[in-house]
């Protein structure tokens, strides 16, 4: 008996002290899905000493709602797109950065500074930014792509063999900018014209691909796809003729930003961590990795040569306006939801 | 231990009394992982949405009205029957029947094959079977996909053969959705199948043959019945996953249509964010089933009483 009990405290002594070395300095990060070069997330490590534990996700919303079942209290930062920010912060999700907490963040670029969807600056920092919109395999397709047609009324070499993201709001402002009328429209015409041209579009995809939107353009499953710019820039990387287009109709602009989480349990390393991420050295290392753009000054020299030169991050002169997502409304987000539902019927 | 006198007796009455709490962990288990989910599932139902995910906690009818009456796109026009979702459910079902159907086929002779092996190889056979199931299902079903896709070994195989002129197109259809599916729960075929063969007493079939009585008279009248519980938990086992299912109609289908899976995962992970509504299709989901295999077991206890 006396040795079981000698076997128990010994174990529970250990027990101890594992607990005791795994509650050394961390921060949690909530993040999207291969977003963050290991490169980079060792040299945080190795610069202050605090592990990055990572959870990831597939998409803003996805994020949402595991924070509102339960996963506040657990994480210290995520990055949500521009329009999820601004709802979070709505929601009281996001704790306020006070003046003076964060020592870099004056290296914010002056564009990115007072942004509609967190004026001045409050819960966030910018962490990538690029645009959605699609890529042709130019092997099937040589016509002119600079147009939306591509997806929505796709030439007969593309009919049935186009990706669409899997999720609902890049498909429905895509959607809206063919149109040309504004994302989450209360007219009931337009609505009705908006459910009409996307079940007519449908015969013309092959699939909804938002995880592998890279992998089917090189895999050659599909001709043409929706996809963001940096993820073209990967595909043709891996040997695809991919060519990303910038209709003139318009396309999507996203601003990616990490905020700071309500009842973080590791605050300061967080704001370590975000200071680390206004370093234009450390910015430079993510943004060439992942093929976007970074919003901080002084990224830009020292950038790869063939990053400054990459047409997907450089929209040409007659490329259409860059737009923003919005969240709609519940009353029309139903609408919206009747409209998916439909086309995915 | 604290008792001091232990005499045959008063341990068994011990053992007894204490039995309650011996089952505690049992009880327990059973509560917080069967039980709580499903009864805050049947509440949520129930529940008011909130806008982007989340509920108010007013009583509400309006999950299931969505599922059930179609009230036109702007939601105001006098409600008729909604046939939406009751297509999602049928084409789910179908999916996991065929599924269930094809590991059924394979499972089946597969599943004899090892129980008539020497005793001694069957463990061997039945490790070789699981060993790919030591992999992550996700890993698994993209390298389906590989395998499946128009410049993938399959499709280049068969050209090679000359079997065929231009390359299949299985990823992306409705057949893609039903390998990734058997590949996926062929095991949970095969394992209760066998385990069912291997009790069965092989001299049964030989009387059998001595009475004259053909080998596919032997297999339908005498092992089938006898190894039909077998069968009936296999089929279970997969066809229950299977409608559930979203990651090979995701993967290997394309998601271009809805399953039963995709619609309810849109609810919490997607921008519908309608809580009660996913808690109200799991609910409609989990009473099929249920009603499923109240079916199998009422035909089973029939079936027993006859016999």
């Amino acid at each position: 008996m006396k040795n079981t009990f000698a076997r128990l405290a010994a174990t529970t002594a250990l027990a101890l002290v594992a607990t005791a070395a795994a509650a050394e300095e961390k921060v949690v990060v909530f993040h999207f899905f291969e977003y963050m070069p290991q490169e980079l997330i060792d040299k945080f490590t190795a610069e202050t000493g605090i592990e990055i534990v990572m959870d990831t996700y597939d998409s803003n919303e996805a994020m949402l709602a595991t924070l509102k079942a339960g996963g506040m209290g657990t994480y210290d930062v995520s990055v949500p797109a521009d329009y999820m920010v601004k709802i979070m912060a709505g929601e009281g999700m996001l704790d306020e950065i006070k003046e003076g907490e964060l020592a870099n963040k004056g290296n914010i670029e002056q564009k990115w500074l007072d942004v509609a969807f967190d004026a001045g600056r409050k819960y966030s920092i910018p962490y990538q930014w690029g645009s959605t919109s699609f890529a042709v395999n130019r092997d099937v397709y040589q016509g002119d792509i600079a147009t939306t047609d591509i997806l929505f009324d796709s030439p007969a070499e593309l009919a049935g063999k186009v990706n669409m993201l899997d999720t609902q709001g890049e498909v429905m402002a895509m959607a809206a900018i063919h149109m040309g009328i504004e994302q989450c429209s209360t007219d009931r015409d337009q609505l009705k014209a908006l459910n009409d041209m996307l079940q007519a579009a449908k015969s013309n995809w092959v699939s909804f691909n938002s995880d592998t939107a890279k992998e089917v353009l090189v895999s050659g499953d599909a001709a043409a796809g929706m996809i963001w710019n940096g993820f073209n820039a990967k595909a043709r990387a891996e040997g695809a003729n991919t060519e990303y287009a910038y209709p003139k109709q318009g396309y999507i602009v996203w601003m990616d930003n990490m905020v700071l989480l309500q009842d973080a349990p590791n605050r300061a390393n967080a704001l370590k961590l975000m200071d680390f991420l206004l370093e234009p050295e450390n910015v430079a290392i993510l943004t060439n990795w992942t093929q976007y753009s970074a919003g901080i000054e002084g990224v830009t020299p020292l950038l790869d040569e063939e990053l400054r030169t990459l047409p997907e991050a450089n929209p040409p002169a007659d490329a259409g306006p860059g737009i923003f997502i919005e969240a709609c409304d519940a009353e029309t987000q139903a609408v919206y939801d009747r409209i998916w539902t439909a086309l995915k019927q | 231990m604290a008792g001091g006198t232990v005499s045959g007796s008063t341990a068994s009455s011990t053992y007894r009394e204490a039995r309650g709490w011996l089952l505690l962990p049992a009880w327990s288990v059973l509560l917080f992982f069967s039980l709580a989910p499903v009864i805050m599932m049947l509440i949520y139902s129930f529940l008011t949405k909130e806008h982007r995910g989340g509920v108010i906690w007013e009583f509400s009818l309006s999950a299931y009205d969505q599922f059930f009456l179609d009230r036109g796109l702007f939601g105001d026009e006098p409600p008729r029957i909604q046939w939406t979702y009751i297509a999602i459910f049928w084409r789910s079902i179908w999916q996991a029947g065929a599924a269930t159907l094809m590991s059924l086929v394979v499972g089946f002779p597969t599943a004899y094959f090892i129980a008539t092996r020497p005793a001694t190889a069957r463990p061997l056979w039945v490790f070789l079977i699981t060993i790919p199931y030591w992999v992550n299902l996700l890993i698994r079903t993209v390298s389906m996909k590989f395998l499946l896709r128009e410049q993938g070994p399959l499709n280049d195989f068969l050209q090679w053969t000359g079997a065929i002129d231009s390359p299949l197109q299985i990823v992306n259809t409705n057949l893609a959705v039903q390998i990734g599916l058997f590949y996926s729960y062929l095991p949970f075929m095969v394992l209760p199948i066998y385990a069912a063969v291997e009790r069965y007493d092989f001299a049964l079939s030989e009387a059998a043959a001595d009475l004259y009585a053909s080998k596919w008279t032997t297999l339908r009248r005498i092992l089938l019945p006898a190894v039909k519980p077998g069968v009936i938990a296999g089929c279970i086992l997969v066809f229950v996953p299977s409608l559930g299912s979203f990651l090979a109609p995701d993967l290997l289908g394309g998601a271009r249509n809805f399953m039963i899976g995709s619609l309810i995962e849109e609810q919490f992970k997607g921008n519908a964010g309608n809580w009660p509504f996913g808690a109200a299709a799991s609910m409609i989901l989990l009473t099929l089933v249920l009603l499923l295999l109240l079916v199998f077991a009422r035909q089973q206890a029939r079936a027993e009483r006859r016999s």
